[in-house]
């Protein structure tokens, strides 16, 4: 994939305004011009998107982790998936790469189409479908190699022809990450500081070409410096990739996402399984605004969390 | 409580009782070490003292004989490291790969995979002799029919060390984060380039040291070799897979049920050269183990 993707979206030249220079939010004076009703409809058609969640539900040994879920994930956006622990917001995340594959109770019901391919029909190869599909941890977690090897890792195993030394200074010119590491490729990347590790994962994670990225609480072990430049990093990488993003950061979630869902835990009628269950999925302008579920707006103000 | 009340209150030194506890809990400590340190020594300066004059080229250059002033341990010492590079052989690659499976292939819902798993913790404490029996049965005689062979000792040893090589290998294998396993397949990397580039690497370590401890055991083993009648008295190098053997416990054995003196100081004398050997591959282990550690 080159950094000019085709397929990316004509609104997307509208917010591609250099999220540095402008400060944080490019894309407010988007939301005003898309608040009328109308316009977002207009949007909403022209609108391509990555997932299609249809009555997702999985489960753990038989328990369910989350039910029943359902909602578009669109091109070029950020997605979060916001709600209190144990609403089973990574457990969905990892659906969406067959990461729950390695765990061997997990189950998944539903349909999880992406583009217009079913991710759990049985002919998907789950290792093809994480080539397309990266993912960014919670927890730093680069390999005890050198910068270099850890970026060209990836490629490496996929067998990606070309020149490596090129790809490694794409990915990492790509994380904002090459004048920090041009001069240490060789060392290694443990030595690197938290939020360093964290962006080298996702100059790791965009080597291989993806065309999503998932991202698991990517801030959460991380200070605000470091977090901001992430954050910076995610509106730059919008242009190109799509981006689905768990956080418990609510801040983070208003300001970088376009679409917001927001999820709850409920209980069983034994009171003795959580379950988590999706309340509200809508632009996040409108979640972190004029919420239409009192429990997202509970949540959202803070009232309760 | 006012602060400076509570301020009075870490002043001064612990109650009497506190501290008596402490030092003796802390002698208990010693005390165990020092039983253990002694004995130690004891034994190594009992046989440097008795076997250190004795001990020289001689003993590596000359083989066994009814003169304990010209006999060596010349075949014991080649038979011990023809036994030692089989079994090295066999166990090693073997070991990793069960490893390898139990940790990262076998699913523990499935009954037979904890049967496998706890019949390994379980053959890992059976005594050696036990495997002597089984070698002389079925590896010596009976369907193997391999006879008293470097390579019926050397597989009977394999089997005797096989369950340690497999536990620390495990060990070592679970003490790679799952982080890094989930990292390199998130990549697209499949479940083998994964163990093959990321958990093997990291596990070297831990396999290496816990192979080494295990050969470091089978070294030192007589009865299973006794019970398959590795012979005592063979004034050869073995030459291949199908030669008699002896190996240096077995040598060492010898000498010390001999009644004259002389060759109760050989014996010492082979017991260093077993120390020494033990001792090296002890400080490979260490090397290796220092070479190749990573902090994840």
């Amino acid at each position: 994939m080159t950094d000019e993707a085709p397929k990316q979206h004509e609104r997307d030249a509208e917010r591609a305004v250099d999220p540095m220079a402008t400060g944080r939010d490019p894309k407010a004076e988007l939301r005003l011009g898309a608040s009328g009703g109308e316009a977002q409809e207009t949007r909403d058609a022209e609108r391509g998107h990555v997932f299609e969640l249809e009555n997702v539900t999985v489960r753990y040994a038989g328990v369910p982790a989350v039910r029943d879920i359902s909602f578009k994930v669109y091109e070029n956006e950020i997605t979060a998936l916001i709600g209190p622990s144990g609403c089973g917001k990574s457990t969905l995340l990892r659906c969406l790469n067959r990461m729950n594959d390695l765990v061997a109770t997990a189950t998944v019901e539903g349909r999880v189409i992406y583009h217009d391919q079913d991710l759990y029909a049985g002919d998907i190869d789950p290792v093809q479908v994480r080539k397309l599909i990266g993912m960014v941890f919670q927890k730093p977690n680069p390999f005890p190699k050198s910068i270099y090897d850890n970026i060209a890792y990836g490629p490496r195993v996929l067998g990606m022809t070309g020149d490596m030394d090129q790809i490694v200074e794409r990915a990492l010119r790509q994380a904002a990450l090459w004048d920090e590491a041009k001069d240490r490729l060789k060392s290694n990347a443990y030595g690197m500081s938290g939020g360093q590790q964290q962006r080298l994962c996702i100059a790791r994670a965009l080597a291989t070409g993806p065309d999503v990225i998932l991202m698991d609480e990517p801030c959460s072990a991380l200070d605000p410096i470091s977090t901001g430049k992430i954050e910076d990093l995610m509106l730059e990488l919008r242009k190109n990739y799509s981006i689905v993003i768990v956080t418990h950061n609510m801040q983070q979630a208003a300001r970088v996402s376009d679409m917001t869902a927001f999820f709850t835990v409920e209980l069983d009628e034994d009171l003795k399984h959580r379950t988590g269950k999706v309340v509200e999925y809508d632009e996040t302008e409108k979640i972190f605004t004029n919420p239409g579920d009192e429990r997202t707006e509970a949540y959202v103000t803070g009232k309760v969390g | 409580m006012s602060t400076p009340e509570a301020a009075a209150r870490i002043v001064g030194s612990q109650p009497l009782k506190d501290r008596v506890q402490g030092q003796l809990f802390r002698f208990a400590l010693l005390f165990s070490l020092a039983i253990g340190i002694l004995s130690l020594l004891t034994l190594l300066i009992q046989v440097g003292v008795k076997g250190g004059p004795r001990f020289g080229a001689d003993i590596l250059n000359s083989f066994p004989s009814g003169n304990p002033d010209t006999a060596g341990a010349r075949s014991a010492i080649f038979g011990t490291i023809w036994v030692i590079s089989i079994v090295a052989l066999v166990t090693i690659p073997i070991g990793i790969g069960a490893a390898i499976y139990l940790e990262e292939y076998a699913n523990r819902e499935r009954w037979w995979n904890r049967l496998i798993e706890l019949n390994i913790q379980n053959l890992a404490a059976v005594p050696s002799i036990v495997y002597g029996i089984l070698g002389l049965a079925f590896l010596v005689r009976g369907f193997a029919d391999l006879g008293q062979t470097v390579l019926a000792g050397a597989l009977t040893l394999s089997l005797l060390v096989m369950p340690v090589v497999i536990i620390s290998a495990r060990e070592a294998i679970r003490a790679v984060p799952d982080s890094i396993r989930q990292g390199s397949l998130a990549l697209g990397a499949t479940q083998w380039q994964t163990i093959r580039r990321q958990i093997l690497p990291g596990a070297i370590p831990g396999m290496a040291t816990g192979s080494i401890l295990a050969l470091s055991r089978a070294i030192g083993e007589a009865a299973p070799l006794v019970l398959l009648g590795a012979l005592t008295f063979i004034t050869f190098n073995p030459e291949s897979l199908n030669s008699a053997f002896t190996v240096l416990p077995i040598q060492i054995f010898n000498w010390i049920s001999r009644p004259q003196e002389e060759f109760k100081i050989l014996a010492a004398a082979a017991i260093l050269v077993l120390l020494i050997i033990l001792l090296a591959m002890n400080a490979g282990a260490i090397y290796l183990r220092n070479r190749y550690q990573r902090k994840w």
